[in-house]
């Protein structure tokens, strides 16, 4: 199977999952075998094939702008971690 | 025993007034107690709910209410744990999600309740509907009840057990790559993929957004076309549901398979499927053969494509849609420093391993450099198999093929090679590339150990009403679908 040139810490990082050193070590190597079955699609003469994105070709779907209810703040505040006058609290972002 | 009727074989007796949604609740109550420490389908069930629910349901049969307006009237039926029902769980059976309460009905949900469903229970299953055999649950795996060392497929696979178990009338699924079809056909059930639009997503956790479709799990086809009846239909919370009519799938029930023409794609007949599946599935192409219909030879030379294209596809999807978890607006948080750090270590501690792989997958195939070698190449794959389906159905009204390669495996085979568990979806997962609807249902069990054999047939889009005439045409010529794990 091709090697792959795929760094597990830097896409790992990309989508924000911090792994312990043990699961880099597996996660990279599984992934490098995942990656060298899909390569598998090179095969394939694309030239002229339009992607598809969905199978049913709807465009475009729009509805009248206008105002209808939605959840309570209470509701949508219910299930925060942290949370206080009707806000989510976050880590401190601008020093 | 009333927990071993079929849905419309209870729906009959409420309407006679020989039981009540409340016997009928409290009979799965009972045999959750019974037998749910050996299965364990069940992640969270709120029995009193369950029962008001029951309660509320016979004070409308009292009142006259009928089965013609609401047929799911009195009927209790669990949920996959990733629908959002108001102040019940949706746990996803993800650690991540932590003591989530759902704030609203998903359409889905809001249909079954409209159509009279005593909704209860959330079953198990693989986390983020991310697996083919529930061992991806943060919750621990379901066991088959046919053989309890084994899976009972994935990722619904606790919708197939209880259903199995016969701890519930039905369930509600998903199927991302063959998620309600592999269980069902591990566990001896029917299941049904609709064609992608038929049915509603809001209020359904996301996994690949173009692929992503909910579906029954019952006892027999008839019970899967009075839910899709129920379920389906245009949702102007969902702008991929489609503005189509919904037939009414159970009247039209009952035909035979003459002249009917079922395509047999070659590329599907692979060495390496087990060899009673096989001889099950030529009994069962034979067996149609002889209530009339018509079996051509058909090719989808794009087939040995399919999970590449998936895996790509799909991981790509979900790496948009697992963002959302990040431990700011509902789950559990994992403190850090700063916005940054809390996103990583939240996500690090709350994702299970399967999770965590596929979103990093994703992440890779949609990254700068990498996009067009992965991305977009298996879009255009994707393209090529959905024309080899459009191919097929110029010349056959449905396909028929395997669901699954094997029966059942043992807890712990294919957990330490991932590409290996991702190969048993080899006959699913072109269905949902396509957008097509597809159904499993029993063909016949192994003989040592007993364990089911699934069939499936695949329709054309928005066709699920002659997909179900065959398969119910099939399964009412057969014993298999009556036939129950022992325990």
């Amino acid at each position: 199977m091709a090697k792959t040139d795929f760094d597990i810490k830097y896409v790992a990082n990309l989508a924000r999952i911090a792994l312990t050193p043990d699961e880099e070590a597996r996660l990279g190597s599984q992934l490098d075998d995942i990656l060298g079955y899909v390569k598998k699609l090179e095969e394939l003469d694309v030239t002229g094939v339009e992607p598809m994105a969905h199978a049913v070709p709807l465009a475009n779907v729009l509805r009248d702008d206008e105002v209808r209810p939605s959840i309570p703040q209470e509701a949508a505040l219910a299930n925060a971690p942290k949370q206080a006058n009707g806000l989510f609290i976050v880590p401190k972002i601008v020093e | 025993m009333l927990h071993e009727l079929t849905l419309s074989g209870l729906t009959a007796k409420l309407a006679a007034k020989e039981v009540s949604s409340r016997d009928a609740m409290q009979s799965c109550l009972d045999r959750i107690d019974a037998v749910d420490g050996q299965v364990n389908a069940f992640m969270s069930l709120d029995r009193d709910d369950a029962l008001v629910q029951a309660d509320a349901a016979d004070a409308a049969l009292a009142k006259g209410n009928t089965h013609a307006a609401q047929p799911l009237l009195g009927v209790p039926i669990s949920l996959k744990d990733l629908f959002c029902a108001k102040g019940q769980p949706a746990n996803c059976s993800s650690k991540i999600l932590g003591d989530f309460r759902s704030p609203y009905d998903g359409t889905v949900v809001r249909k079954l309740r409209d159509a009279g469903a005593v909704l209860f229970g959330r079953l198990n299953m693989d986390e983020f509907a991310m697996g083919s055999s529930t061992e991806n649950s943060a919750f621990g795996r379901s066991n088959n009840p046919w053989d309890l060392e084994r899976v009972p497929g994935g990722s619904s696979g606790g919708c197939a057990a209880a259903v199995a178990a016969q701890e519930c009338f039905a369930s509600i699924g998903t199927d991302t790559g063959g998620s309600i079809r592999q269980p069902a056909a591990l566990c001896g059930c029917v299941g049904l993929k609709p064609t992608y639009g038929r049915v509603s997503r809001f209020g359904v956790v996301a996994f690949a957004s173009s692929l992503d479709q909910v579906g029954p799990l019952t006892k027999d086809v008839r019970d899967s076309a009075t839910l899709l009846g129920a379920m389906s239909g245009h949702d102007p919370h969902d702008s991929t549901s489609v503005p189509a009519d919904v037939p009414d799938y159970v009247a039209e029930l009952g035909g035979d398979l003459k002249g009917t023409k079922l395509g047999l794609p070659r590329e599907f007949l692979i060495d390496g499927i087990d060899p009673e599946v096989r001889a099950a599935f030529d009994a069962a192409v034979k067996q149609c053969e002889s209530l009339g219909a018509e079996i051509h030879e058909v090719s989808m030379p794009h087939t040995e494509y399919g999970v590449a294209t998936y895996y790509i596809v799909a991981t790509a999807e979900a790496s948009a849609n697992l963002a959302r978890f990040d431990g700011i607006r509902y789950g559990d948080r994992v403190d850090g420093d700063d916005p940054f750090s809390l996103y990583c270590n939240t996500r690090g501690h709350g994702f299970g391993e399967e999770v965590k792989r596929r979103i990093i997958l994703g992440t890779y195939v949609l990254s700068s450099g990498y996009y067009d070698a992965y991305y977009l190449r298996a879009q255009k794959a994707r393209t090529l198999i959905k024309r080899d389906f459009e191919q097929a159905f110029e010349t056959v009204d449905a396909l028929i093929t395997p669901t699954v390669p094997a029966p059942a495996f043992k807890a712990g085979e294919k957990m330490d090679d991932p590409l290996q568990m991702y190969l048993s979806d080899i006959f699913t997962i072109s269905c949902n590339l396509a957008g097509t609807c597809g159904i499993s249902l029993p063909c016949g069990f192994t003989s040592k150990p007993k364990l089911p054999i699934g069939l499936q047939f695949l329709g054309k889009p928005f066709g699920e009403s002659e997909l179900m005439q065959i398969a119910h045409a099939y399964e009412q010529a057969t014993p298999w679908h009556t036939e129950r794990a022992a325990f």
